[in-house]
């Protein structure tokens, strides 16, 4: 049996119903416990294996060893793709995906993300030289 | 004999989604021949494949399609799980197929929506969309990302599923078949949809087998033919569900394939979801993949996807070929256009979920003089098909 206007019950229910979209930046939606947003290094765990560097799909991470025991990540987030295999590749889980997804900006550079280490202090004063040379690109 | 008009629509118009060229002889409003040009939209994924590990591969191959991006991740990854010879935890098998599911109920209710916006039924395309995002946040939960959900991985899947998740994918899915219930109900009574969409881009069973046409859109005309039940990957030998088809063979008999297989899908996650096999999610596999070659199958929402994995011993793929679907459907398109009139042609080549960049895969390059095509043998397309250079 065919008639028209199948819809129409569909129509009138959406007159009393409320948006389906927010209102973003007033109101944000919650991200869920796995979302993988951006990476964030922890240079106390890393212990510079690079495979982080090998796996990653887009070439956006660069470890440096700055000093013994130490070391230095570069996040080129410009093109992350946040798929989290490095997350799943550290062996020593030195690198999570956090929540964070708002990430847009107007200058690339600002999105270039290098977290350094800081050289163990107790027993031998080994002299932390900050290295200086910054956010290189291959 | 009234005169003839070609009409070039492509490959930048507003009827098309993504890049294609189509030539249409017109007698009046007749469509009486139909040309179609592809390859606007390559982009050297294959080749591109073979400089990368396998690893750095997955990502970019499920970068592929940003529909299908489960098919054709899943699709590698079997691939080099033929290769390497690995056997996947019965608990991974289950999840791909509810991942790959839910992917198949988002894919054919982004459809119906696309369907209803080119047929100018606009509010179908607004509620089919709304509820779409139904299935996009529970994509989001358990895998954790709308689209490219980054589920597999060599061996297994990387995120296992809590019962808080799959109290939620049940809790979802149950209104999503509500929803569907009502969108069947839409396809099958209303009126001026059956009117506008019936008889429309009629493909019959013959042609539709002999230009080797896949999914919804063979199953639309009669063929029955499911790489989930006719060669089993995954969890689906374990599974059972029907395979929808439709005698009709117009873009009505296409809407109630996908309508019906939304309410199929539905059925396998809650079979799959009781039924959950405990144990590990994933297998070792070593980085280095032995030498060999693959071929694997894989139902995509939009019908039959093929990948072919060849391995030479290193941690980078020697070959890897795609077959999307798009390009065994978008060969019987033309016998849909046939006979058809101009205001039908946007329903027409929506009608088979055409999904260009997927397809794009080479480009051939002739010179001016150049003869228009060549006659190959049997033996020399297998020969151009396969090598590259010599294992």
């Amino acid at each position: 049996m065919t008639r028209p206007g199948a819809i129409w019950r569909e129509i009138t229910k959406n007159l009393g119903r409320k948006p389906a979209t927010v209102l973003y930046p007033k109101e944000r939606l919650p991200v869920p416990p796995n979302f993988r947003g951006r990476p964030v290094f922890d240079p106390e765990k890393c212990v510079g294996c690079k495979i982080c560097e090998r796996d990653c799909p887009s070439g956006v991470i660069t470890i440096e060893k700055i000093a013994e025991k130490t070391f230095a990540c570069t996040f080129s987030l410009d093109r992350c793709i946040y798929c989290g295999q490095c997350a799943d590749s550290c062996p020593r889980k030195a690198i999570t995906m956090s929540q964070i997804f708002e990430l847009a900006t107007f200058q690339r550079a600002q999105l270039i993300d290098r977290k350094e280490g800081v050289p163990p202090k107790p027993k031998e004063d080994a002299s932390s030289e900050e290295t200086g040379k910054e956010n290189q690109k291959e | 004999m009234s005169e003839r008009l070609t009409l070039p629509i492509g490959p930048q118009h507003p009827l098309l989604k993504e890049p294609i060229h189509f030539r249409f002889t017109l007698d009046g409003e007749t469509i009486v021949d139909a040309d179609i040009r592809m390859g606007y939209n390559h982009r050297g994924i294959e080749k591109a494949a073979e400089e990368r590990t396998y690893i750095q591969d997955l990502y970019m191959i499920e970068r592929i399609c940003g529909i299908c991006s489960h098919t054709h991740a899943t699709n590698f990854v079997q691939a080099v799980e033929k290769i390497l010879n690995v056997e996947v935890p019965p608990r991974a098998k289950f999840l791909r197929t509810v991942v790959g599911e839910l992917e198949r109920i988002h894919s054919h209710l982004l459809w119906l929506g696309v369907a209803g916006h080119e047929i100018g039924f606009d509010t179908l395309f607004m509620v089919s969309w709304r509820d779409r995002e139904i299935v996009m946040d529970l994509l989001e939960i358990i895998t954790g990302n709308r689209v490219n959900y980054g589920m597999n991985t060599f061996g297994g899947v990387r995120k296992d599923m809590n019962q808080e998740e799959i109290d939620e994918t049940l809790k979802g899915i149950k209104i999503l078949e509500e929803r569907t219930l009502y969108y069947e109900k839409v396809a099958r009574e209303e009126s001026t949809f059956i009117a506008r969409v019936s008889g429309v881009g009629y493909l019959p069973k013959d042609i539709a087998i002999a230009y080797c046409a896949v999914g919804p859109t063979a199953r639309g005309s009669g063929v029955n033919y499911d790489v989930r039940r006719d060669f089993p990957y995954a969890a689906y030998d374990q599974i059972p569900f029907q395979v929808i088809t439709s005698e009709r063979g117009d873009v009505l008999g296409r809407t109630l394939v996908r309508v019906g297989e939304i309410f199929e899908s539905v059925k396998i996650i809650k079979y799959a979801l009781k039924n959950l096999p405990e144990g590990p999610i994933t297998a070792r596999v070593p980085r280095k993949v032995p030498q060999g070659e693959a071929t694997s199958r894989y139902e995509a929402p939009r019908g039959e996807c093929i990948h072919y994995v060849r391995a030479n011993g290193s941690e980078k793929p020697d070959r890897v070929k795609v077959r999307a679907p798009t390009m065994a459907n978008l060969m019987s398109i033309r016998h849909c256009l046939l006979n058809q009139q101009v205001a039908d042609i946007p329903i027409i080549i929506a009608a088979i979920d055409p999904c260009l960049s997927c397809t794009d895969r080479l480009i051939l390059l002739k010179q001016a003089g150049e003869k228009e095509g060549e006659i190959l043998t049997w033996e020399e397309l297998r020969r151009r098909s396969i090598a590259k250079k010599p294992l």
